[in-house]
């Protein structure tokens, strides 16, 4: 008896989803955390502790929200968007989320921050069946929809990353000998384990490897081993901080590699301008956002939207702080997300929107780079440029590498 | 041979860094007769305001004697505002408040000056000296200034008479008060002196590490292993420390390529550089308590 029931409700349900891609009337579906007047979106963020720099991106986000209330919602409804404050800190964020997700019951998370921390969280998330959704980390790992539904990364992950920067070495340097500088966790060592993949029979080109604590005051010491080895190119896996002094010190001690140095750290205003904009001519990386301190962007009509949003919901914010750059795309993305699910806001559908982007065009994003997904591929944007430092920004160069359906 | 030349000098101006953070921990503990867990912060505090001062236009050494002067007022506001109210608490509601002001000096500096890493000028010459390759101007300026510092503040405690009653009110306050020291402006004294050694630290260190909020945290831990290791009550062995635990890092990392190239097999090497002055404090803490060149306190109970 009761099972034919079930049957007769998933039928009915089955019927209204797809009328609902056609008709106005569709029913409206609702999980924990979607009313007819609110969406409740949970996300926490290092506001303080060691990496609080990036607690730029919750606030950005914040505003983001507020100003998409003070245009009337997403499809009548107002975001009710619930920040906290995890420092950073694997044990804080699964109480913080808990909290989120059994008291607050908010819809879904968008956007919790950090490798360590997301890691604490994504089987919880993944047992409790709530969308983790673009996750605010490039580990390689957030793209797993077999054994992780639920959980849906962001940005290019270091990986894929890594494997790029290999593939641009073996074509161009001639007889490449290889130093790396490598943070000492997950982060140093998904980039690093691309990185080698992407050499392939070539990995013995790798003449030195070093490691840094994020707790080590300078690098200097690790430079100075890498230059003693010979190399001729030499790959940058660090932190804005470690990589500012990386750069410095190799000039200082008048080392003059193949640099490449990995996006984390590519930001004109916080790494290259401190390490010594002639100390940082002709470093490679690769990039997907628009830089904020390039001036070829700011005639743009998204650069130039994004500048007058700025102006208006985060007025005195740092403009040359690409966490705003990085927080008003990833909630664009999140926005449309939402828009997408209509009047049936549950979670299943929720992951299901999330995993149906074709070529979508998200501001800020560089020419050429899209969002794609789908039920199999849970990684948003997998397209890279390279670009060389040049005078004081990026210059752009070759064409958009992509590592789709890898 | 060269890199052998390079890691002793990078270890060295490494070395000088932890020296002069070091020295305002000494600053306090021979004061106070306490550990400052917020020394760092209260540094990186100073350096930013001389920063602001810099882009107003304020040239680089009148900033620093500014920065310095109003370390040493917010110091002795600290100490008469906080933790005057705590003189007879327990040592433990006192770590408390170090702890809770390294707090606020960061989350203040990150709201006030963001979290992004600045530039900081060296007020060093580029090119007339230092040895080209193997240690920079500003390291050799770093290491300079913290012998300078160390000077003064030697010449402060052990010939005038101030420095005689800042030591004899940390020691025994109840004996100073009899002979007439007035114990309570001694404490504030200290804590404004240590605040000001601090601002000198950070504003030599800054420009090596990078202004931001968190440029202390690292820098912090190696200080209190260079201070135990000189002795936490002896300035001068304090620096001598810091540059025990800078080259010591240094060639462990040394040491350990070596007997990679050699036998091909990884032993130690940058990954143990923090866990190595680690154990130097363990050691020293086990095998000589009062550091290598501090005095054993007799206590009668």
């Amino acid at each position: 008896m009761g099972t034919s029931r079930r049957g007769f409700v998933g039928g009915a349900s089955a019927l209204a989803l797809l009328s609902g891609s056609t008709a106005a009337f569709a029913q409206k579906k609702y999980s924990d955390g979607a009313t007819d007047t609110e969406i409740k979106v949970g996300h926490t963020g290092p506001y303080s502790g060691p990496a609080s720099s990036y607690g730029a991106i919750g606030k950005c986000i914040e505003a983001y929200w507020k100003s998409v209330n003070a245009a009337g919602g997403i499809n009548g409804r107002k975001v009710n968007f619930i920040t906290l404050d995890d420092g950073y800190n694997p044990a804080k964020i699964v109480e913080l989320v808990r909290q989120l997700v059994e008291q607050d019951k908010v819809l879904c998370t968008f956007n919790t921050l950090g490798t360590p921390t997301n890691t604490a969280i994504h089987k919880y998330m993944n047992q409790k069946k709530v969308p983790m959704l673009y996750v605010a980390t490039g580990a390689s790992k957030w793209g797993k929809p077999k054994e992780f539904p639920w959980t849906m990364g962001y940005q290019p992950d270091y990986h894929t990353e890594g494997a790029i920067y290999a593939k641009h070495i073996l074509a161009n340097v001639k007889d490449p000998k290889i130093a790396v500088l490598m943070q000492n966790d997950d982060y140093g060592k998904d980039y690093f384990g691309g990185f080698k993949e992407g050499l392939g029979k070539d990995a013995d080109k790798i003449v030195k490897n070093v490691t840094f604590e994020v707790t080590d005051p300078t690098v200097d010491s690790q430079i100075i081993q890498l230059k003693d080895s010979g190399a001729n190119v030499f790959f940058n896996i660090s932190t804005p901080k470690a990589a500012a002094q990386a750069i410095r010190k190799a000039a200082d001690l008048n080392w003059k590699p193949a640099q490449y140095l990995n996006n984390v750290s590519a930001s004109v205003g916080s790494v290259m301008k401190p390490a010594g904009l002639d100390n940082s001519q002709g470093i490679i990386t690769a990039q997907y956002l628009k830089d904020p301190t390039d001036k070829q962007w700011e005639n743009t009509d998204d650069f130039k939207a994004w500048v007058a949003w700025m102006d208006k919901w985060m007025p005195g914010a740092n403009k040359a702080d690409a966490n705003y750059i990085y927080g008003f795309s990833v909630a664009t993305l999140m926005h449309e997300t939402l828009k997408k699910c209509g009047n049936e806001l549950t979670r299943e559908n929720v992951m299901k929107q999330a995993a149906n982007f074709q070529k979508f065009k998200l501001p800020l994003l560089l020419p050429g780079i899209t969002i794609n997904t789908s039920p199999t591929d849970y990684y948003p944007i997998q397209s890279v440029q390279l670009a060389r430092f040049k005078g004081e920004s990026w210059d752009l160069f070759g064409d958009v590498m992509s590592a789709e359906g890898s | 041979m060269e890199q052998f030349l390079q890691q002793i000098a990078s270890g060295l101006a490494n070395g000088a860094i932890y020296a002069c953070v070091a020295l305002a921990l000494v600053m306090i503990y021979v004061s106070t007769d306490h550990i400052n867990f917020a020394q760092g912060e209260m540094a990186m505090f100073s350096t930013y305001i001389s920063w602001q001062l810099m882009t107003w236009g304020v040239s680089f050494w009148f900033a620093f004697v500014l920065a310095v002067v109003f370390s040493f007022v917010l110091g002795v506001v600290i100490e008469r505002a906080i933790l005057r109210p705590l003189h007879n608490a327990p040592v433990l509601s006192i770590v408390v408040v170090f702890i809770g002001l390294l707090a606020i000096c960061n989350s203040v500096a990150g709201a006030i000056w963001s979290y992004l890493i600045k530039e900081f000028p060296s007020p060093f010459p580029k090119s007339s000296f230092g040895i080209a390759g193997v240690i920079g101007p500003h390291q050799l300026g770093v290491v300079i200034v913290t012998l300078v510092v160390l000077g003064l503040l030697f010449a402060f405690f052990r010939y005038t008479p101030l420095g005689l009653a800042m030591r004899a009110a940390a020691q025994n306050p109840q004996m100073a008060r009899l002979v007439g020291v007035r114990v309570d402006w001694m404490l504030a004294l200290g804590w404004g002196l240590a605040a000001a050694v601090g601002a000198v630290a950070g504003i030599m260190v800054a420009h090596i590490v990078y202004l931001d909020p968190n440029m202390m945290g690292g820098i912090l831990l190696y200080a209190f292993a260079s201070a135990l290791v000189g002795g936490i009550g002896n300035p001068g062995g304090a620096v001598v420390g810091g540059f025990i635990v800078g080259v010591l890092e240094n060639m462990v990392a040394y040491a350990g390529n070596q007997i990679e190239k050699a036998t091909g097999i990884y032993i130690i090497g940058n990954g143990e550089k923090l866990t190595v002055a680690l154990i130097i404090v363990i050691t020293v803490l086990t095998v000589k308590p009062a550091g290598l060149f501090g005095r054993v306190v007799v206590k009668r109970v």
